[in-house]
């Protein structure tokens, strides 16, 4: 199950559509850090609405996609996180520390425009 | 403490039916047996929050398998005992096993470059957690949650 990932402008939009494996979720990765350099991208979008659960290794791989894409200039927004997702996660003692998050896309990309705006997409 | 902790044993306290094995060899596995476990919560009448919660306890278990032992299986069954309904969920590996399962059971550990909080997490999140594990012997966990 590969995600379809959406240029818009300079934002990507990763919309997860189904339960993915880790090796889906290694290569989602690698392709939002590569096309942020192709499409010269400055914000990126993950919406994961459809995601199921986000587990240990969930959690970790959408850290280090957040953390990659802002040492290549991004920022990423995390979307879409069901209420269950987010408290089971919470119960276990998950968390994505340092990665910004809104309730979906709409307020995603709101987030970005907001972030542009005060010229903090570059600087840091 | 060496505890017995396969779904057979079980039988003695109440009954388990519905029963499914989930083999554990691959990454996508793991998405497999929450998704069945996630199903069986369901027919079991669990809040969706509970379903959720069993769905992740699943996930870090069955990727406990592939990180350390490569391959497993996952036995997951309905309970019912005496009007009190839930489920059991038993994962059996011929791994390496745990050689300090204390160590292993603490927030944070972790030898396999992760976070080390799945194991703990899942303890935390059920209501009954067991771990046996001998060195060369693989490791078995049996986890329960019953609806409140």
């Amino acid at each position: 199950m590969s995600v379809p990932i959406l240029k818009q402008g300079d934002t990507l939009i990763a919309s997860i559509q189904a339960a993915l494996s880790d090796q889906d979720l290694v290569r989602l990765h690698d392709e939002i850090a590569d096309r942020i350099g192709r499409f010269r991208s400055r914000g990126v979008i993950i919406d994961v609405t459809a995601l199921d659960v986000l587990d240990s290794f969930a959690a970790r791989t959408l850290r280090s996609v957040a953390y990659t894409a802002r040492l290549r200039g991004a920022k990423t927004v995390i979307v879409g996180m069901q209420p269950d997702v987010a408290f089971a996660m919470v119960q276990l003692g998950l968390s994505l520390d340092g990665v910004t998050t809104a309730l979906d896309l709409e307020d995603g990309l709101a987030e970005l425009g907001r972030i542009a705006n005060q010229g903090g997409h570059r600087v840091r | 403490m060496a505890l017995q902790s396969s779904v057979e044993s079980q039988t003695k306290v109440g009954i388990v039916f519905d029963e499914t094995c989930v083999s554990i060899e691959r990454d996508m596995d793991i998405v497999t047996a929450r998704q069945k476990g996630r199903a069986l919560a369901v027919a079991t009448g669990f809040s969706s929050t509970d379903q959720t919660i069993i769905a992740l306890a699943i996930s870090e278990i069955a990727r406990n398998i592939i990180s350390y032992a490569q391959r497993g299986k996952i036995t997951l069954a309905r309970l019912d005992e005496g009007g009190r309904r839930g489920v059991v969920i038993v994962a059996r590996d011929d791994g390496p096993g745990i050689p300090d399962i204390e160590l292993a059971m603490r927030d944070g550990y972790s030898t396999a470059n992760s976070l080390g909080v799945g194991l703990p997490g899942a303890k935390r999140v059920m209501d009954d957690f067991e771990l046996v594990s001998a060195l060369g012997r693989g490791t078995t966990i049996t986890m329960k949650k019953w609806i409140r």
